[in-house]
């Protein structure tokens, strides 16, 4: 990154902070409520510094802040851009560990780590864990897993790509250590969809 | 130069953030919505804020409410089931002064409903989240009152003293004993306190259609139920789960199977049996439904 | 009854209007001022800002008017009012031993450096009623002259101990179970308090906890239960400076004073096998003059590191969990208080029951009875 980028104003937020917010965490709760069924979630005129998405850059605005350390993948950790902006509007510390992060920030998800290096918290406080926001390309195309648990009344397909070949199979040994665990957010441009821990995940072709 | 007086004169005239909790505080409760929601039926830690009323009487419930209401919610608010009592008059106006949002008494209009002690007997609809306020978060509480032992028997699901606790009634009275924040089991997991509701309320909880919250602020937990989940009311093969029954109607509007307030008319043993849920007795009146009271002979004999 | 409640909107607007006029009572009498209260109530004033955990003599001055003088109620609206404050960081520690020392005194030495100060104290009045105060005007003597002590010659008895090694340094090294080895410290306002609980967070909850509840709690370690063996090594009332780190500075800038009380209880302690047998501590530190909240809090301080120094618990002031789980009066009020809310819905689930069970007491005895006489004939 050159200098110049490094001393450029950071982008401004959200443009109604309070309202913004409110709007992207009810369709993160909702996402999270009914796994696998995908929630709109319009960041109207704002823009988040690339590659950083639009959607997923509302949802950190609206979650993050000093008390939650942040995992950026290999591709938003490379851009001062993002750092600043992350920094400047939510000033949440940014940790090169994994297992420390409250959050991961994940652009480039189909090269994402193992997801066993996140914090799964522990028995007595399942709660300190990370939440990761993968960005995707869609939530759509031939379903990979079939989900079934609290938040759907009947199992439903889902798929979102790109991702690792190995990461369902990651995805379900981990949810096999309920309470414990992580929680997934798929956002597209326009979208987001979630994937508690809670969902219990069945591989098609089995 | 203004006094610290005249700042908090100033604050006073108006100027609170909207739904009053400032920024920070909304995201760090909303983070601990979403851990809730995530693990059904543990109670997530926050750190509770003070609130301008006092602990123990639903600033969870608003701590809750707060953090999820948007300018274009529409919100009931009920106590005992009722839109009217003082409690939720009072809930209904903060929120009515500090967000500015439409408040409604009718369940179907609403999309978020606080509630102390009751679910409304209509059934929610996907659209609508309920948020309850709760006094006493850990069902565990009475049987084992320290927080690092209950702890522990969440992490590893070991709820035989509620077994216990349970079979002890049914040894000595014949019953289970509990007749209202009967504990529930949350999708085969977590044994979880559904707040003060009469056990009446139960079955409701299991599979409904609207994502259910918990707040309680005195003791600092969130915990949740999401949409179409599994949630048993703890129970023995030989001893299954019951709910109240009334062997009446509601006296104004006819309704069975629903619960029921007893009203004393007098102190000659003279009472009356009407609807909890206030708004259901009277949707059921304008649908043209009637009591053996033949209309509401309370509300004539306020008037008079 | 059913349209009584129907009224609940009214009722309370109602309520509201009549609690203020009885607030301010009799017409003729004049208003009290802030003024007034922050000048002649200066103890309830720093009582509220020590619970309401905010310093500002005023506001806790209005607190205490608006709640009629209940000082619970006052240190409610201190606190409510306190959550709404924008956080700009935390100070840094208090240097109490350069404090400007109004009193000053020590139960374990005759005499010591600086000497003793007794100050503006209760302590050797005879508590007879002053009629001459219920006269308006009254007489009023002159201030004494003071002479100001230097802080420099004043050093707190527990550094004067220090310096012989006879009792535990100010800073217990860490126990293996502590969580925060950078020694930051923890603050209950942000994080929901969880077990165990180290000293930082103990003694944030006890400096924001109830003078009551603290009194009863250190007075029964005093009886046997949990004693602590403690001389008071020296109770200091005065004002220190509150200096704030400027990150953009690069160095710390003195916000301003505040008044404060300390006590620094010393306690006997055995030793163990790494420790010598040597004195220990118990702490105290609350905002204005009150020192007998200042005090109770250093009783119940020691006694609730009984885990962490080998000693045998079980006294309810050891308790770590009852201890800060109740220590809370606008905790303790808001749910005692609550329970005049309606519950008649639950009350209505235990009717349902009380009856059925009736029913079926008296069902049985009359079996039993007639099985009785069936058995006799």
């Amino acid at each position: 990154m050159s200098a110049l980028l490094d001393t450029a104003a950071p982008l401004p937020g959200l443009p109604d902070p309070v309202h913004d917010s409110q709007a992207a965490f009810r369709a993160v709760m909702n996402a999270l409520a009914r796994p696998g069924k995908p929630q709109k979630l319009d960041t109207g005129d704002f823009q988040a510094p690339a590659p950083l998405s639009n959607t997923a850059g509302a949802i950190a605005l609206s979650l993050f802040d000093y008390d939650t350390p942040v995992w950026l993948d290999a591709e938003l950790a490379g851009s001062s851009q993002v750092w600043q902006f992350l920094r400047f509007h939510t000033g949440c510390p940014i940790t090169d560990d994994p297992g420390e992060a409250s959050f991961a920030l994940v652009s480039d998800a189909e090269h994402m780590p193992p997801l066993s290096s996140f914090n799964q918290g522990t028995l007595e406080y399942p709660d300190r864990s990370t939440t990761i926001i993968a960005m995707v390309d869609k939530l759509t195309g031939a379903k990979a897993v079939t989900l079934s648990g609290p938040g759907l009344k009947k199992p439903a397909g889902f798929n979102a790509s790109p991702l690792p070949p190995s990461f369902w199979n990651e995805l379900a040994a981990i949810h096999a250590q309920f309470p414990r665990g992580v929680d997934m957010l798929f956002v597209t441009q326009k979208q987001v969809a979630g994937l508690p821990r809670s969902t219990r995940i069945e591989m098609k072709g089995r | 130069m203004t006094g610290p007086a005249e700042s908090a004169r100033e604050a006073a005239e108006g100027e609170y953030n909207f739904a009053y909790l400032d920024e920070q505080t909304k995201r760090m409760i909303r983070r601990a919505i979403l851990k809730a929601i995530a693990v059904p039926g543990y109670q997530v830690p926050f750190a509770s804020r003070e609130m301008p009323m006092p602990y123990g009487w639903g600033t969870g419930g608003v701590q809750v409410t707060a953090s999820i209401l948007g300018r274009d919610d529409r919100l009931k608010v009920i106590d005992q089931g009722s839109d009217d009592t003082t409690n939720a008059v009072s809930i209904r106006a903060f929120f009515e002064k500090t967000a500015q949002v439409e408040t409604t008494t009718q369940t179907g209009e609403a999309t978020i409903i606080q509630t102390r002690h009751r679910i409304p007997e209509k059934a929610l609809s996907q659209d609508q989240v309920i948020v309850y306020q709760v006094p006493i978060p850990e069902p565990l509480r009475y049987l084992e009152p320290r927080e690092t032992e209950t702890r522990k028997m969440h992490a590893l699901a070991e709820y035989g003293l509620m077994h216990v606790k349970l079979y002890e009634d049914i040894a000595r009275h014949g019953h289970i004993a509990t007749t209202y924040a009967y504990p529930v089991k949350v999708d085969g997991r977590y044994v979880m306190d559904p707040s003060p509701t009469p056990k009446f309320d139960n079955p409701k909880m299991h599979g409904m259609k609207a994502l259910q919250l918990f707040g309680a602020g005195r003791e600092k937990r969130i915990y949740a139920i999401p949409p179409h989940t599994t949630v048993e009311s703890l129970d023995f093969e030989d001893h299954p789960f019951k709910v109240q029954t009334f062997d009446r109607p509601c006296a104004i509007c006819g309704a069975e199977e629903v619960y029921l307030d007893e009203v004393i008319l007098d102190d000659r043993g003279g009472r009356m049996f009407v609807c909890s849920d206030t708004d259901h007795c009277e949707e059921r009146r304008a649908a043209g439904h009637v009591g053996e009271a033949g209309g509401n002979p309370l509300e004539r004999e306020g008037a008079a | 009854m059913y349209v009584a409640v129907k009224g609940g909107e009214k009722a309370i607007r109602n309520a509201h209007r009549l609690l203020a006029h009885e607030r301010r009572g009799d017409r003729t009498v004049p208003d009290l001022t802030l003024r007034q209260i922050v000048e002649q109530m200066a103890l309830s004033v720093a009582r509220v800002m020590a619970e309401g955990s905010l310093y500002d003599m005023e506001l806790a001055a209005l607190a205490i008017k608006q709640a009629r003088g209940d000082l619970i109620e006052a240190i409610f609206l201190m606190r409510a009012y306190r959550t709404t404050l924008p956080r700009f960081g935390y100070s840094e520690p208090l240097e109490t031993a350069k404090m400007l020392v109004r009193r000053r005194i020590s139960a374990t030495y005759k005499d010591l450096p600086g000497g003793q100060l007794l100050g503006p104290t209760f302590d050797y009045t005879h508590r007879l009623l002053d009629f001459k105060l219920a006269a308006e005007g009254g007489e009023v003597p002159e201030m004494p002259e003071l002479a100001q002590p230097d802080p420099q010659e004043m050093p707190r008895v527990t550094d004067l101990l220090g310096h012989e090694g006879l009792i535990e340094p100010d800073v217990p090294e860490h126990t293996p179970e502590s969580a925060d080895e950078d020694g930051e410290v923890g603050d209950l306002t942000r994080e929901p308090l969880s077990f165990p609980a180290e000293r930082d967070i103990r003694l944030q909850n006890l400096a924001r906890g109830d003078e009551g509840f603290l009194l009863a709690l250190g007075y029964s370690t005093q009886r046997g239960f949990g004693r602590t063996h403690p001389f008071a090594g020296e109770i200091r009332i005065g004002e220190v400076e509150v200096e704030f780190f400027a990150e953009e500075l690069g160095f710390a800038v003195p916000l301003g004073r505040v008044s404060v009380t300390e006590c620094q209880m010393i306690n006997q302690f055995q030793g163990s096998a790494k420790a010598p047998p040597q004195f220990s501590r118990g702490y105290g530190l609350v905002f204005g003059q009150g020192e007998r909240k200042a005090m109770s809090m250093a009783l119940v301080d020691r006694a609730l590191r009984s885990r962490e120094l080998g000693e045998e618990q079980g006294a309810p002031a050891q308790d770590e969990e009852f201890v800060l789980s109740h220590s809370d009066n606008v905790q303790a009020t808001g749910f005692v208080e609550h329970l005049k809310l309606p519950h008649y819905v639950d009350f209505q689930a235990e009717l349902v029951l009380v009856r059925q069970m009736r029913r079926e007491w008296e069902e049985r005895n009359r079996q039993d009875k007639a099985d009785a006489q069936e058995a006799a004939e």
